[in-house]
């Protein structure tokens, strides 16, 4: 009766979305209605097959036993995002470097790819990394299945079907051009109702966890459920042109409508690739150590002093704007003082193998989650001294920024996400280990070493291009003109290039290790932490 | 209320009530007895695979 119900609903929504492609008012929204319409006709077809008209009840699922499958799913569309996400990145860093590679093709326009990388490396390799490891955590933490039936399973496919939609429609030119929430407002209610949902699952479960206390992992994780529903209704709020058009405007307007998007841009930041990514390290650091965290207290203060700090920090993204004078300062005072919370819980993850440090030396995958937590050291300490308006009014809109983010994307958010992978693949698939410890140990450096190129070359470039945008001579005249300071940068946009091909081999590798380890493989190769002598 | 008035309470009484809910959450982070609960808590993870 359930999956009737279901597919009853499928097959409204099916109508629905082919009424709207047929009366689209362009095009742009009448390709999303059909995205929209196969997807829903897919719906139905897998519950048809799926639904069984016997008599026989089967066997009933126990409250006990884990709903792993939407983990596992998790799993392959992260890597398969990821490697996606790292692909486009290579291949717009290689455009900036190159321009002829843009090849006078609006769809394969750095302005439209750019776009497409973002949001594939945010919220496609990093959102599918967070719900699938936030739905293990929450269950094993809890000693409970995840609530409400296969709920999680919509949770999942429905997060899918978003990446889909906006990545379409940025190839498409579809955008309402705010950083980091391009998707236009029918891509926006669809992530709403699918974020309900994910809230909703794991509210559900906290509900009726075994534990009495609620470990503080899912704390990380709940706030980034909480705060990212927030952000994105808020920052979105706009009026479409017309009802069954692509195209819509933001609610706020001047100065209001900056401040909202940066209160968003810099809480993504926060929430979404920190506190998300938190809550990761709190579960998988211990585990792959297999000792506690460091210290519980200092845990809960660095949860809620990130909590009422990161909220005020976005405004330094408009340092020297039209933005009140006291609005930049409490931006920049807000930003400094989360050097604190932030080193406060590097501090505790990296305590945490205190007493297990010989573990960097046989375990690539600790040695993977150090170096991740080291960078967020790093990023979170640079991060303030740039929000300092002294500082900004040389880094703000030079490619120093660019270095900094992906400092903190590749090196925190990917390699505790590698990490908490390696742990969590032999384990879903019941797999006795890695097919490969030396492979991660390759993905490792490749990896390190391709964040030091990108992030340096990108400091250098940086620093390089605030210098000639400010240099005057005598007279006061710019001693520069803005196409030779691009000109100057071109060694470095091929350094960054060739960092980020190092990064995404990496990705490759893991990949192939990822596949190797569910096909039940084992490379035949020496331990780890062992010498091997020459013959 | 004009803007001005907003801004101002927001930057006084505001700060005032944030960072004392604040204060307080440390505090109570540090009460008696919690040294054995959060122990216990931070035991959970390894609980289970």
């Amino acid at each position: 009766m359930i999956s009737l119900g279901k597919m009853a609903i499928y097959g409204v929504v099916f109508v629905l979305a082919l009424l709207a492609a047929a009366k689209a008012h362009d095009s742009l929204f009448a390709v999303s209605a059909i995205i929209f319409a196969l997807a829903s006709a897919i719906a139905i077809i897998v519950t048809a097959r799926r639904t069984s008209f016997s008599t026989n009840v089967a066997q009933a699922v126990s409250g006990d036993e884990y709903l792993d499958g939407v983990v596992r799913a998790g799993m392959i569309a992260t890597m398969f995002w990821g490697i996606t996400g790292f692909l486009v990145g290579v291949t717009i860093a290689s455009q900036l470097a190159f321009p002829a590679l843009n090849l006078e093709w609006a769809f394969t326009n750095f302005g439209r790819l750019r776009p497409l990388h973002t949001s594939a490396v945010v919220f496609a390799f990093g959102g599918n990394a967070l719900i699938a490891t936030s739905f293990y955590v929450v269950q094993r933490t809890n000693g409970v299945r995840l609530a409400f039936g296969n709920l999680a399973w919509f949770v999942f496919w429905g997060y899918q079907l978003f990446i889909v939609l906006a990545a379409t429609g940025y190839l498409m030119g579809v955008t309402q051009s705010r950083e980091y929430a391009e998707p236009e407002w029918f891509v926006d209610i669809w992530l709403t109702i699918v974020w309900v949902a994910y809230l909703l699952v794991f509210l559900g479960t906290l509900y009726k966890r075994k534990e009495p206390h609620i470990y503080v992992a899912n704390w990380f994780y709940l706030s980034f459920i909480v705060t990212i529903a927030m952000l994105h209704i808020v920052n979105n709020m706009a009026v479409p042109v017309s009802f069954l058009g692509s195209k819509s405007y933001s609610l706020f307007s001047g100065v209001q409508d900056a401040l909202t998007q940066w209160w968003y841009g810099h809480n993504a930041v926060g929430f979404f690739l920190t506190a998300g990514f938190l809550g990761m390290m709190y579960y998988f650091v211990p585990k792959q150590a297999n000792r506690p965290v460091y210290s519980y207290r200092l845990s809960i203060i660095h949860f809620w002093s990130l909590i009422f700090m990161y909220i005020w920090a976005g405004p330094h993204h408009l340092h020297y704007t039209a933005l009140p004078d006291w609005a930049q300062t409490l931006g920049a005072a807000f930003s400094i003082m989360l050097w604190m919370p932030s080193w406060g819980g590097m501090i505790n993850g990296l305590m945490t193998l205190s007493g297990a440090w010989d573990k960097l030396r046989t375990d690539p995958i600790i040695r993977m989650m150090v170096i991740a937590v080291a960078f967020y050291g790093m990023s979170t300490f640079e991060g303030p001294m740039m929000a300092i308006k002294a500082v900004n009014s040389l880094s703000h809109y030079t490619d120093w920024t660019i270095g900094h983010v992906h400092s903190g994307a590749l090196g925190w958010v990917g390699m505790i996400t590698f990490g908490s992978m390696y742990y969590l693949i032999p384990k879903l698939w019941n797999r006795d280990g890695l097919y490969s410890l030396r492979l991660v140990n390759w993905h490792f450096w490749l990896a390190t070493l391709g964040i030091v190129v990108y992030a340096s070359s990108m400091w250098v470039s940086g620093i390089m291009q605030g210098l000639m945008w400010r240099e005057y001579d005598a007279q006061g005249f710019l001693v520069y003109s803005f196409a030779e300071s691009v000109a100057a940068m071109h060694p470095f946009y091929v350094i960054r290039a060739i960092g980020g091909t190092m990064y995404l081999a990496g990705g490759l590798i893991m990949a192939w290790n990822f596949y190797q380890t569910v096909k039940g493989n084992k490379r035949n190769e020496a331990p780890m932490g062992v010498v091997v002598k020459a013959a | 209320m004009d803007y001005e008035t907003f801004r101002h309470f927001s930057s006084s009484w505001g700060l005032v009530y944030l960072f004392s809910v604040f204060i307080v959450v440390v505090l109570f982070v540090f009460r008696p007895g919690s040294k054995k609960q959060y122990d216990e808590t931070s035991q959970i993870p390894l609980k289970r695979d």
